[in-house]
C-alpha cells in the first residue's frame, strides 16, 4: 500500500482489518510483521522560510532532499540525524518521517538538542484513520498538550506521520576538532565533562577507545572557532596530548553513523546513561566494541549475537535499546506504573493495535 | 468567566475532608479558614477570582501522594499551584476544589556539575535554581520575566519560555526528568540525568500540560556554564515593517543572537517615561543581544550593525559597557510595569510566523481603532512570540468585556496568520474557549485522551485548557458516578 495523499492514507488506515508495518525508507531496521504501508508517496517540501528558521514537509520526503534544500540556504538540521544504513546493512532512502518517528539524533544532540527539540508540529493519521494535527510551524507554542513530543520517538505506534514542521538552524561557517590522546574511559569522560562544562560551546564530544582518541568539535564563525579551540586546549591539555583533526566533517559523520561497527559482526546496543556512570558500566558490559558519544552519555556497544545486555544496567539509571540484532525485545522494560500509562496511551491512539504492533513492547 | 457549578456533594464533605487531610499533613499545612483561603483566590490573571474550598501545603512527595489519594477517594477536584504567577488563570480555583500548593517544597536535592544537571523540588523558584549553581558559574537557561517569583512547578506545567530562549530553548528543552504524583496517589518517575528517557516521550507531554495530568514534585534540569559575556545593540526604525525585515535578515545571516526583542511606539514611550532608559523617539525598537568572549561579541555585533545599516535605522547604539547594556535592557524589562502604570492591561501571548509580522501589526492597529482601546506591542521577535498589551479601565463598566473581545480577535488573527493562541503563557481559562479556532474537535479529542489515561476521573484542574462544552461529558460522568 502506497497512498499519495493524506486523505488516501486515512482511508486505508480506517479500512484496515489487520496490522501493518509502516515504512518510510525502510532503513532503520523495523522488524514487525504485517502488510507494508509505505509513506513515501507523501512527498515534498511544503514551506520553507529561511528567515523564520522553519521548514514544513510531508513525512515521506527523503532526508537528502530536505538537507539539500536547507544547504542551498546555508542552513541544516541541527540535530544531525544518523544514517542507519551502514550500521544495519539496509538500503533505501531515509525519509524525514522516519527520522521523527525514531527521534533520531546525532552527536550535536549534547549541545543543540534532539530531533524532538526541533519538531514544531505534526500531522498524523491515528489508528482509526482520523487525521490529527498538533503544534504548528512557529517556534513557540504551548497551545494545548504537546503531542508533538509524544509522536517523536513513538516509532509509528501512535499514528502514521503525514507532515512534520521543523526548526532549522544556520550552518556553521567553520568547524574544527581537537583530538586528545586519553588513557581509558574514565579519563575520557572526565575530559569531556570539563570541556562541556566550559563556556566554549563544544558541539560534539566523543571517545573511541580503540583509537584512544577523545574528540571535541567546535563550530561557529572562523574567528570564534579559533579562539575557542585555543581556550579548550587549556581546558583539556592536562588529560593528554592535543592535536587537530584533519577532516572534522568526516570524523563526525563516522561518529554519527557508528562507522566503527559497520561490517563488524554481532548485535549493537545503544545505551543512554549519565556520563559519569559510563566508565563502570562500560567495564561491566564486556563488549567486543565500544564507542562513546554525548560526552559519555551515549554508549554504543557491540556484543556477540543474542546477548541481552539489559540486565547489566543494574541500578544505573538509563536506557538500553537493541539497534542491530534479532530475537529479543528492543527496549528496556518500563517500571510498572509507567508501563501501564504507555500501554493505555497506545490503546487510545490505536485501539485496534494495528500500527507497528510490538515495535515498542 | 464561566466555571463549572460547584459540586454541592463535595462542599458538604468539607469537614470530613479537612479531618482526613489533617491526619496526613502537619496542622498548619491544611488551610480551611475562609479568611485564609482567600490568599489563593486567583493567580496573576486577577480579573477572575474564586476562593477554593481548601488549600494544602505539603512538603514531601509522600504527603502529596497522601493528599491526592484522599481527594481521589472523596471525588474532590484538585488545582495544583506553584507561585500563582500564571497569566492565563491556570491556577484559578473553583469553589469546590482543593488548591495543592508546592511552595514549601523548595529544596535543592542534588547539584551535579560533571553531568551538568540539578535536581530540585518543584516549588523552588526559577531564579533560585540559577542561584544554587551560580558559585560555579553555571545557570539554568529558561528565564521568564517572572523568574524571581515563579516556580519550576509552574514552568514545567506551562512550558514557560524567556527572553533568551531563541538560543537556549524553553522549559521542555531543558527538562530531563521528573517525579510526578498522579490523581490516585501513584508516584511516577520519568527520565533522569541521562538524555534519553526511553519509551514514549511522557516527559514531553507532561511538560506544558497545565497541571492536568498530575502534581510534579521534583524536576531534573539541565544546567549550563555561563557564557563569558553578553552585550546588546539597540536598533531604532521608523517603520515596523522594516524592523521585521531586519530581524529576518539577521537570522538568515547565520548569526544566532540569544535574544531579539521588539517594541512598538506606545511601548517605547511608556518605557521611556517609566524607566528613563534613554530610548530614541521612533516607531520600532529592536534589542539584539549576543554572547561570547569580547572578540566574539564584537564580531557578531559588527555583523548585525552591518545588516541593520542596510535598512536605514534612525539610530544604532552598540553597548560598550555593562552599564550601557543594563540601560538598554532596563526599558524592556520594565515594559509590563510601565504599561501597568498607564492603565489596567491585558497581556496576550500569541505567536506568529516572523514573516507575517508587518501584516499582523497593521491589523492590530486597525482593530485597536475599531475597539477604541490602545495596544502596545512588545515581543520576542526572533521566534514570533508577540505580547500585545491591551489597555483598558477595570473600573469602567463593560471595558473588561470589550478588551476580552478585542483580545480574542487578535489571537484568532495570530492563528489565521499561521501561528497559535499562546507561545508561553498557556491556555488556562483565558484562551480555553478559543481552542476550537486552532484545533478541530478530533484534535482536541486526541489531547483529552491523554488526560483520560493519567486522570480518568477528570479531577485534576479539570476546567482548564479545553472549552467547557467539550469537557462537559467527561466531568459529568465523574459526578454521576459518585
Ligand atoms: C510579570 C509577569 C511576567 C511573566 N513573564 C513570563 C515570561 O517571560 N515567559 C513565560 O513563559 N511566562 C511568563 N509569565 C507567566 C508565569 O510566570 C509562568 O506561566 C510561570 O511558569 C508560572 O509559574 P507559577 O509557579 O507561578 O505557576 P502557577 O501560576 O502557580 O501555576 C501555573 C500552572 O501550573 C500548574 N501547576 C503549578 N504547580 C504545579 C505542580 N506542582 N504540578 C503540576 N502543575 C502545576 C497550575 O495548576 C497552573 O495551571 C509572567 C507572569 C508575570 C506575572
Amino acid at each position: 500500500m502506497r497512498p499519495e495523499t493524506e486523505g488516501q492514507l486515512a482511508e486505508i488506515v480506517a479500512r484496515l482489518s489487520e496490522p501493518v508495518r509502516i515504512l518510510g525508507g525502510g532503513t532503520r531496521g523495523v522488524f514487525t510483521s504485517g502488510a507494508e504501508l509505505s509513506v513515501t508517496g507523501l512527498n515534498g517540501i511544503e514551506l520553507y522560510e529561511p528567515g523564520a528558521l522553519t521548514l514544513v514537509t510531508k513525512a515521506g520526503t527523503p532526508v537528502a532532499e530536505v538537507e539539500a534544500a536547507l544547504a542551498a540556504e546555508g542552513q541544516r538540521l541541527a540535530f544531525e540525524p544518523m544514517d542507519h544504513r551502514g550500521l544495519l546493512g539496509t538500503s533505501g532512502a531515509p525519509t524525514i518521517g522516519g527520522v521523527v518517528a525514531a527521534n533520531v539524533s546525532g552527536p550535536r544532540r549534547v549541545h543543540a538538542g534532539a530531533c524532538r527539540d526541533f519538531l514544531l508540529g505534526v500531522r498524523y493519521v491515528d489508528g482509526l484513520g482520523q487525521v490529527i494535527k498538533n503544534g504548528g510551524r512557529v517556534m513557540k507554542n504551548v497551545t494545548g498538550y504537546d503531542l508533538v513530543k509524544l509522536m517523536a520517538g513513538s516509532w509509528g505506534t501512535l499514528g502514521v506521520l503525514t507532515e512534520v514542521s521543523l526548526k532549522v538552524l544556520p550552518m556553521a561557517e567553520a568547524e574544527e576538532t581537537l583530538c586528545v590522546a586519553v588513557d581509558g574511559v574514565a579519563q575520557a569522560v572526565a575530559a569531556m565533562s570539563a570541556a562541556l562544562g566550559s563556556p566554549f560551546e563544544v558541539s560534539g564530544a566523543a571517545f573511541d577507545p580503540a583509537a584512544g582518541q577523545m574528540l571535541l568539535r567546535v563550530e561557529g564563525f572562523a574567528g570564534s572557532v579559533a579562539y575557542r579551540v585555543e581556550q579548550l586546549r587549556g581546558v583539556v591539555g592536562g588529560f593528554g596530548d592535543v592535536s587537530m583533526a584533519g577532516d572534522s566533517a568526516t570524523l563526525w559523520r563516522d561518529v554519527r553513523d557508528v562507522a566503527a561497527f559497520q561490517g563488524a559482526p554481532g548485535d549493537v546496543w545503544r545505551i543512554s546513561v549519565k556520563p559519569s556512570d559510563a566508565p563502570d558500566l562500560a567495564d561491566r558490559l564486556a563488549a567486543d566494541g565500544l564507542l562513546f558519544d554525548w560526552g559519555g552519555g551515549l554508549i554504543w556497544a557491540r556484543v556477540s549475537e543474542g546477548t541481552d545486555l539489559r540486565a547489566k544496567l543494574g541500578d544505573v539509571a538509563g536506557h538500553m535499546t537493541l539497534v542491530r540484532g534479532k530475537g529479543q525485545a528492543k527496549l528496556q522494560p518500563e517500571p510498572a506504573p509507567v508501563a501501564v500509562i504507555t500501554e493505555q496511551l497506545r490503546r487510545r491512539f490505536d485501539p485496534r493495535g494495528f500500527l507497528n504492533p510490538g515495535l515498542m513492547g | 468567566m464561566e466555571m463549572p457549578t460547584p459540586n454541592a456533594a463535595v462542599l458538604a464533605r468539607k469537614a470530613k475532608l479537612v479531618e482526613r487531610l489533617q491526619r496526613v499533613l502537619p496542622t498548619d499545612a491544611v488551610i480551611h479558614d475562609e479568611a485564609e483561603t482567600l490568599a489563593y483566590e486567583c493567580d496573576a490573571l486577577t480579573a477572575y477570582k474564586c476562593p477554593p474550598m481548601l488549600a494544602v501545603l505539603p512538603t514531601t512527595t509522600q504527603e502529596v501522594s497522601d493528599v491526592l489519594r484522599i481527594c481521589h477517594e472523596e471525588g474532590v477536584p484538585v488545582v495544583p499551584r506553584g507561585s500563582g504567577t500564571s497569566l492565563a488563570g491556570g491556577a484559578l480555583p473553583t469553589a469546590d476544589c482543593v488548591i495543592l500548593g508546592v511552595a514549601r517544597m523548595n529544596d535543592v536535592l542534588e547539584t551535579d556539575y560533571a553531568n551538568r544537571v540539578i535536581r530540585v523540588q518543584s516549588g523552588r523558584t526559577n531564579l533560585s535554581v540559577t542561584g544554587a549553581v551560580e558559585e560555579e558559574d553555571f545557570f539554568y537557561a529558561p528565564d521568564p520575566s517572572s523568574q524571581l517569583a515563579c516556580a519550576i512547578a509552574g514552568n514545567v506545567a506551562m512550558n514557560s519560555g524567556g527572553a533568551h530562549c531563541l538560543k537556549y530553548g524553553v522549559t521542555t528543552n531543558n527538562l530531563l526528568g521528573l517525579t510526578m504524583v498522579m490523581m490516585d496517589g501513584t508516584v511516577i518517575e520519568i527520565g533522569g540525568a541521562h538524555l534519553d528517557a526511553g519509551g514514549l516521550d511522557l516527559l514531553g507531554v507532561i511538560c506544558g500540560s497545565e497541571g492536568q495530568l498530575g502534581v510534579v514534585t521534583e524536576a531534573t534540569l539541565r544546567i549550563l556554564r555561563k557564557p563569558e559575556g553578553a552585550r546588546p545593540v539597540l536598533i531604532a526604525f521608523d517603520d515596523n515593517e522594516v524592523a521585521g525585515q531586519c530581524v529576518s535578515d539577521i537570522i538568515k545571516s547565520g548569526i544566532l543572537p540569544v535574544a531579539i526583542e521588539f517594541m512598538d511606539t506606545l511601548c517605547i514611550k511608556a518605557c521611556e517615561n517609566f524607566a528613563k532608559a534613554g530610548y530614541p523617539d521612533c516607531n520600532a525598537l529592536l534589542i539584539v543581544e549576543v554572547e561570547g568572549s569580547e572578540a566574539e561579541i564584537d564580531y557578531q555585533l559588527s555583523k548585525i550593525v552591518e545588516i541593520a545599516k542596510r535598512h536605514n535605522p534612525v539610530e544604532l547604539r552598540e553597548s560598550q559597557s555593562e552599564e550601557e547594556s543594563a540601560k538598554i535592557w532596563l526599558g524592556r524589562k520594565s515594559a509590563f510595569g510601565a504599561m501597568g502604570q498607564m492603565n489596567d492591561y491585558m497581556c496576550l501571548d500569541g505567536t506568529i510566523p516572523v514573516s507575517s509580522l508587518p501584516m499582523v501589526l497593521r491589523r492590530i492597529g486597525e482593530l485597536s481603532a475599531q475597539y477604541g482601546l490602545a495596544v502596545g506591542n512588545v515581543f520576542h521577535a526572533g521566534d514570533g512570540n508577540m505580547h500585545p498589551l491591551i489597555l483598558f479601565d477595570a473600573n469602567k463598566p463593560g471595558d473588561l468585556e470589550l478588551c476580552e473581545e478585542f483580545g480574542a480577535e487578535i489571537l484568532k488573527l495570530c492563528v489565521d496568520a499561521g501561528g497559535c493562541l499562546t507561545g508561553e503563557h498557556g491556555v488556562g481559562v483565558e484562551k480555553r474557549d478559543l481552542m476550537l479556532h486552532q484545533y478541530t474537535a478530533a484534535d482536541l479529542e486526541a489531547q483529552m485522551a491523554v488526560k483520560d489515561v493519567f486522570d480518568p476521573a477528570w479531577l485534576m484542574n479539570p476546567a482548564k485548557v479545553f472549552p467547557l462544552s467539550v469537557t462537559e461529558a467527561r466531568r459529568d460522568a465523574r459526578i454521576a458516578a459518585e
